[in-house]
């Protein structure tokens, strides 16, 4: 026994340094008290009903749903990247993927639970299957959302049947071995019903001819929103899991992910940026001179005060510009600081997006003679967002510490 | 991508404005007839289950001009609803005949996204676990369902009375798809005591609001987002029937350049 080591040693990924299991504990009490206090949270709403939150009968969405869509929109890096690397075979980003995958479960799995909260019968969940609506873009949010949930889940497996406590067990050995076989198929099937879903959120939003802020016009498909959302959630998607690598480098004080891997990943987002903005851009005009005045509204009318500003408006579409510029021109991509401003940026253009489509869509007065209305959310809604905080905060934690979660860390870190 | 759904038989309403004093009668004889719960703090009115609301309207002018007209408002059972297509799990439809949008409430899983679709707020949700405090459940209506917490509910323009006036139809050897005005009225429309609202088969030639929807004084709130709504209102005053829709500057009231589905049934 060498007690030089920490206690778990032997379950750590080989050629791996961890801290003190007392110093990884003592940290994990952070996230452990936002877990608690989110449970809390779940358990106020789950006893007395959504009577407990801020929202109300003209904000039937709120924080939730704006949660919800972003990190669905964040979490895409891992279908995205598990396409680029299984389907088009891009080999470099096999030192990212398995990280991808634990951020895309997470980011599913969290928008699940929060899911469970916000919809006011939990235990009829079940009824989107039972009596889907086929004409509903959130019927085929529920079947492609939950069905890519159980595809994140076994994208997951593989990391836990090549923990070092499996070492020796023939079976778990092979299981995990058939897994990377098969991956390829699972990341074909992940990146099918993402494509759907992450389509239909924007779906969801263009269809409401009742709501002249979301309602947009056909384009192939209507309405168009499936594309912008589909393209913000591959743009946003590899950034945002750049940024949490980085984030986890921070706090492990040791590099885990090479530059030029991570460039990669920007290169990737930067390019979907393009596509993304020249499209974003284009809807903009349109519903500016088009949807709008079809609907008898003015852009003004669709603005007030400061958290319904059109500056949000105008910051979305800057921050999109800055993405572009810091990931698409080379020799700022290359420098760490545009680097992550422009990643940073971009996560930000597109969580403000969920937002004002969610939030400030159902703010906004249709009938003439009703007035702007604002919507803040409480602690029990914060608190459920602390519940997902603290539960990944806790599982890449865990994850990180026994699981071979970056194939590059040991060699990056050669002593 | 917009579906005008037509029935023989389409029930509506025509609510002159001009009548209307605001009194709440509507609003309470609703409640009591569908049994919404009462409320211990109703003061938040986007937390009150109030099916049919009253919006207060005014011109904008200031005394003597000033003027004040109040807008009572059910759901629409538009022909072209934003929330039937949109619920997930088929709790919300519109196919049967009299084209009411019903709202099967045990299916309903209050996801509220109808709520967000409906431009008109006419959806409301239950917060908190309905409360009848006392002897208050002796009152409660057999026929209507109440409804528990976390579901979506709306005015059905009193659907129960609907199928009693079809049964009783039937038992009297009459066409249940044919019945006289006076035969199937809402609680709204019988508690107002100006007779403000005035209900019927808007197809039916033999009923008032055949006819009183025809009136260039008519309109319908937010017609050219195309929901194509079954409640008409009526005011003469003109400053009354423009707040009945956006229009941009350059547009006169009832004369949209455009809508927002140009091919408007």
């Amino acid at each position: 026994m060498d007690y030089s080591k920490p206690i778990d040693s032997a379950l750590f990924p080989r050629g791996c340094e961890r801290c003190s299991f007392s110093v990884f504990s003592l940290l994990m009490l952070i996230p452990t008290a936002l877990l608690l206090f989110g449970l809390y949270a779940a358990y106020t709403v789950l006893a007395n009903g959504l009577g407990v939150t801020g929202l109300d009968d003209k904000f039937g969405f709120g924080l939730w749903i704006t949660i919800d869509l972003a990190v669905i929109a964040l979490g895409a890096g891992a279908f995205f990247t598990g396409l680029l690397r299984y389907i088009l075979n891009i080999d470099e980003l096999k030192h990212i993927v398995s990280f991808t995958a634990v951020i895309g479960f997470l980011c599913y799995t969290g928008a699940m639970f929060i899911l469970v909260l916000d919809i006011g019968q939990p235990l009829r969940s079940w009824f989107g299957y039972w009596y889907p609506n086929v004409h509903s873009m959130l019927t085929e949010v529920i079947f492609c959302i939950t069905c890519y949930c159980t595809v994140l889940i076994i994208e997951y497996i593989p990391l836990i049947l090549e923990q070092r406590l499996f070492e020796k067990n023939r079976f778990i050995q092979h299981l995990a071995h058939n897994f990377h076989v098969y991956m390829p198929l699972f990341a074909g099937i992940g990146a099918f019903l993402s494509t759907f879903h992450q389509g239909s959120l924007g779906g969801m939003y263009g269809v409401l001819f009742g709501r002249p802020y979301l309602f947009r016009d056909g384009f192939f498909i209507w309405p168009w929103t499936f594309f912008l959302y589909l393209l913000s959630a591959v743009s946003a998607g590899p950034m945002f899991s750049v940024l949490m690598v980085s984030l986890v480098e921070k706090l492990a004080g040791k590099q885990l992910v090479s530059w030029n891997v991570k460039q990669l990943m920007g290169k990737i987002g930067g390019t979907m940026l393009i596509v993304y903005t020249i499209g974003k851009f284009l809807d903009s005009y349109a519903w500016v001179n088009d949807v709008l005045p079809r609907t008898g509204l003015t852009f003004d009318q669709m603005f007030t005060g400061m958290v319904y500003s059109s500056f949000w408006f105008y910051a979305e579409h800057i921050a999109l510009v800055i993405g572009i510029a810091c990931m698409a021109i080379p020799s700022l991509r290359r420098n760490s600081v545009f680097f992550y401003t422009g990643a940073l940026v971009t996560c930000f253009s597109i969580t403000l997006n969920r937002f004002v489509m969610t939030v400030q869509a159902l703010g906004i007065p249709v009938m003439p003679f009703e007035e702007w209305r604002w919507y803040w959310a409480n602690w029990a809604e914060w608190g459920a967002f602390a519940l997902i905080l603290g539960y990944a905060i806790i599982t890449v934690a865990v994850t990180y510490r026994y699981c071979p979660l970056f194939p590059q860390e040991a060699e990056l870190n050669k002593k | 991508m917009s579906h005008f759904k037509d029935f023989t038989i389409r029930f509506g309403m025509v609510i002159d404005l001009d009548k209307c004093t605001g009194c709440g009668a509507c609003m309470m004889s609703c409640q009591a007839e569908n049994n919404v719960a009462p409320q211990e703090d109703a003061t938040n009115k986007l937390r009150s289950m109030t099916w049919l609301n009253i919006y207060r309207l005014s011109n904008g002018k200031a005394f003597p001009e000033h003027e004040t007209v109040f807008l009572p408002r059910p759901c629409m059972q538009c022909g072209n609803p934003t929330c039937v297509t949109v619920c997930p799990v088929v709790a919300t439809e519109k196919n049967e005949e009299g084209g009411i949008v019903s709202q099967v409430t045990p299916r309903c899983i209050g996801c509220r996204y109808c709520m967000a679709s409906c431009p008109y707020h006419a959806r409301y949700f239950n917060w908190f676990d309905p409360y009848w405090p006392g002897d208050l459940k002796e009152a409660l209506s057999p026929d209507v369902s109440t409804r528990p917490r976390g579901v979506v509910e709306k005015c059905t323009f009193c659907h129960h009375r609907y199928m009693q006036a079809k049964d009783k139809a039937i038992a009297n050897g009459e066409d249940p798809f044919d019945l006289p005005e006076e035969a199937y009225q809402t609680a709204c429309t019988e508690a107002c005591p100006n007779g403000a609202i005035t209900f019927g088969d808007l197809n039916n030639e033999a009923h008032k609001v055949h006819e009183l929807k025809q009136s260039p004084y008519a309109f319908r709130l937010l017609e050219r987002l195309g929901t194509e709504p079954q409640v008409y209102y009526y005011s003469k005053r003109e400053w009354v029937r423009r707040l009945g829709d956006n229009y941009l500057e350059n547009e006169e009231t009832g004369k949209p350049l455009n809508t927002l589905f140009k091919k408007a049934h």
